[in-house]
């Protein structure tokens, strides 16, 4: 067994490496792309989530409306809720995995090549 | 000290429960110290190595995620609220986006072990590191209090152990199992306890639910039909929100605030955020989460039919009247489904649960302790080989019997409030600071101070002066306030869970702050945005 841990980051570049590979156009596409998704793929499962939270708060009557047999409009809606977060983490992944690592990776393999 | 073994559960085996019990116990301690015997650094103690797998760590995320008071909690919630029981387990799940899509991979590759080194990346070290320290301490505290307490309330159901005395030593027996669990395996050791939990308790719970729905003909709508038929007059209401949270105007907007902090607190929760550091890349921690994100959304599938299973085929008020109250919906199913032998597997796997996740909890605020508190705070980052390890020892002891202590005090509080309580912390205090030092490039020290403390005092204050701490009205048939304290009333904030104020409050404060401070480095949030997006230079897996 051997530790090759280090505390001290020994096998960083200097800080001009960064600031160079930050302002690169490859980098400044990886955060583009990067905040492209999140950000409003975040705000919009707030608001859906929101809306549900406030529609079970304040609907009372809309969501015991039944549908089929016992099923009514909440619990379906609650199940939604289900869905859309099942569907965003597939979406999120197929994303990253075809637009955000390939850059990642090359960025990263280029800033280690750097490394003395 | 009166223990009284024949009480409990009606048709409850105390015995074969506790063997169950020990069985685990005895297989879980013989994989800790298997695992233990590679662990040499601080790297292996904190992060394991670094080396769990994504999917390894997904499901050890959900064996920490599904606590107690989820599992047996929002059973029961829903067998005797309804739908309103359903309605946290939404929370909890979609809680897990915020940390997908903002959270796990980012600091993944910034950090080393704590939520501490992320904020110390570009800011002033000794104070960012101290103000992590407190807050991660206080939201882990009152986690573990909640688990701790819920152990109480689950040996006197489970194990018919009803005095006091008897489940002060229950308490602590599980205190210092966890603490063997702790000191011997670090996180490699908690993290294969929370896997074989994990697999226990969505085996179990998926063997209940197709057990109950198959008396059912695999039919939803007949199951809701047959919990509304025994629930008699009032049973409708169980179908539709509202019958927990909808009475008045302020129960509302209590309901809207908890659903907020539930929202936002899983990602800001420090024993969470510590298991994205077992994975050896961010990768990794991506596909932790989404493994994380099934497991945990199909467990709550489950337990929505658990819960109406329960209220439809053991009815409320046989589980309202059995001792743990609305705790014992899950068990009582079990015990109606498959007689003592099912629940004493289901006994044993919510025990199980709270052994794990407290002994995560202990684990993360050790380290959060030794390693910014010790290591970085008083050492200044000057310490011994080993030694750092041995102050987060220690203190895992330290916390171990504190935990104990608060646990047979708090043995009897709510414990969806005090879980709540953490929650709420977590999405005020925690969740801001990270975010903006995450993606805001001119957040600085003073913004981090302020969002920090004054999300934690914010929330503090308003709990202590919240009807959830005093004046909640007497109730005529037990004599009792709902309130923690009994027989005065100082409160003036009108709602039991605070989020919906402070949330907002620490990320203003965060911002102005900042705001406030012309200190900032853009040099080093360039170094740390590139890191964090491409993981150059990030931790690697130690190889053994």
């Amino acid at each position: 067994m051997s530790s090759t841990e280090q505390e001290v980051p020994g096998d960083s570049p200097p800080l001009d490496v960064w600031e160079e590979a930050h302002n690169s156009a490859e980098f400044q596409q990886l955060r583009t792309r990067l905040r492209r998704f999140v950000f409003p793929m975040t705000a919009l499962f707030l608001l859906w989530y929101l809306l549900y939270v406030l529609l079970a708060d304040y609907a009372h009557p809309f969501m015991s409306t039944k549908l089929v047999g016992n099923i009514n409009v909440g619990l379906v809606f609650g199940l939604l809720q289900f869905v859309s977060t099942f569907v965003i983490t597939g979406l999120y992944v197929r994303y990253a995995n075809r637009n955000l690592d390939p850059i990642a990776e090359k960025i990263r393999e280029d800033l280690e090549g750097k490394t003395p | 000290m009166t223990t009284n073994l024949a009480a409990g559960v009606e048709g409850s085996n105390p015995a074969l429960n506790i063997t169950i019990f020990a069985v685990f116990v005895a297989i879980t301690l013989v994989i800790v110290f298997r695992a233990s015997r590679n662990s040499k650094t601080a790297s292996d103690y904190y992060a394991a190595g670094r080396a769990f797998t994504g999917p390894q760590n997904g499901i050890a995320i959900s064996g920490d995620y599904l606590s107690a008071a989820s599992f047996l909690g929002i059973a029961g919630a829903i067998a005797l609220n309804g739908y309103d029981g359903f309605l946290y387990s939404i929370g909890f799940l979609v809680a897990w986006l915020v940390a997908l899509l903002l959270v796990a991979e980012l600091l993944r590759n910034t950090g080393k072990f704590t939520m501490g080194d992320v904020l110390a990346f570009r800011m002033k070290q000794r104070p960012v590191r101290a103000a992590a320290a407190v807050s991660t301490l206080v939201v882990s505290f009152f986690y573990l209090l909640a688990q701790m307490a819920g152990a109480g309330g689950l040996v006197s159901l489970l194990l018919g152990i009803e005095g006091k005395g008897g489940q002060a030593l229950i308490i602590a027996i599980v205190g210092i199992i966890m603490i063997v669990y702790v000191l011997v395996g670090g996180m490699k050791g908690t993290t294969w306890v929370q896997i074989i939990k994990a697999a226990l308790l969505i085996v179990g719970a998926l063997v209940m639910t197709f057990w109950v729905l198959g008396k059912y003909g695999f039919n939803l709508s007949s199951l809701l039909h047959g919990a509304v038929e025994k629930a008699g007059k009032t049973g409708e209401a169980l179908l539709g929100p509202g019958k927990q949270y909808g009475a008045t105007g302020t129960t509302k907007l209590d309901f809207l605030s908890l659903g907020i902090a539930l929202v936002l607190g899983t990602a800001g929760l420090p024993h969470v955020l510590m298991r994205f550091y077992t994975v050896p890349t961010a990768k990794d921690a991506r596909r932790s989460v989404v493994w994380a994100i099934i497991l945990i959304g199909i467990f709550y599938l489950f337990t929505l039919v658990l819960g109406y299973g329960a209220g439809a085929l053991v009815g409320p008020d046989k589980i309202k009247a059995a001792p743990g109250g609305v705790n014992s919906a899950a068990p009582l199913l079990a015990l109606e489904l498959g007689g003592p032998v099912l629940l004493g597997l289901i006994a044993a796997v919510a025990f199980a649960t709270i052994l794990a996740v407290v002994a995560g909890l202990t684990i993360t605020a050790s380290a959060s302790f030794a390693h910014d508190v010790y290591a970085n705070v008083i050492k200044r980052g000057k310490t011994a080989a080993g030694s750092e390890v041995k102050v987060a020892r220690i203190t895992a002891l330290v916390i171990g019997a504190v935990a104990i202590g608060g646990g047979i005090l708090a043995n009897g509080q709510n414990i969806a409030f005090l879980v709540a309580l953490a929650f709420a912390v977590a999405a005020s205090a925690n969740l801001p600071t990270i975010l903006y030092s995450l993606f805001w490039k001119r957040f600085n020290t003073q913004g981090a101070l302020w969002s920090i403390y004054g999300g934690l005092a914010i929330t503090l204050v308003l709990i202590v002066f919240s009807p959830a701490v005093s004046g909640k009205p007497v109730d005529p048939k037990t004599g009792k306030s709902a309130s923690m304290l009994q027989g005065v009333d100082f409160h003036w904030f009108p709602l039991d869970n605070p989020g919906l104020v402070s949330i907002p409050l620490a990320f203003i404060l965060g911002f102005v702050g900042t705001r406030l401070s012309k200190e900032y480095n853009a040099k080093k949030y360039a170094e740390m945005e590139v890191r964090s997006l491409t993981g150059a230079g990030a931790e690697k897996a130690v190889q053994h």
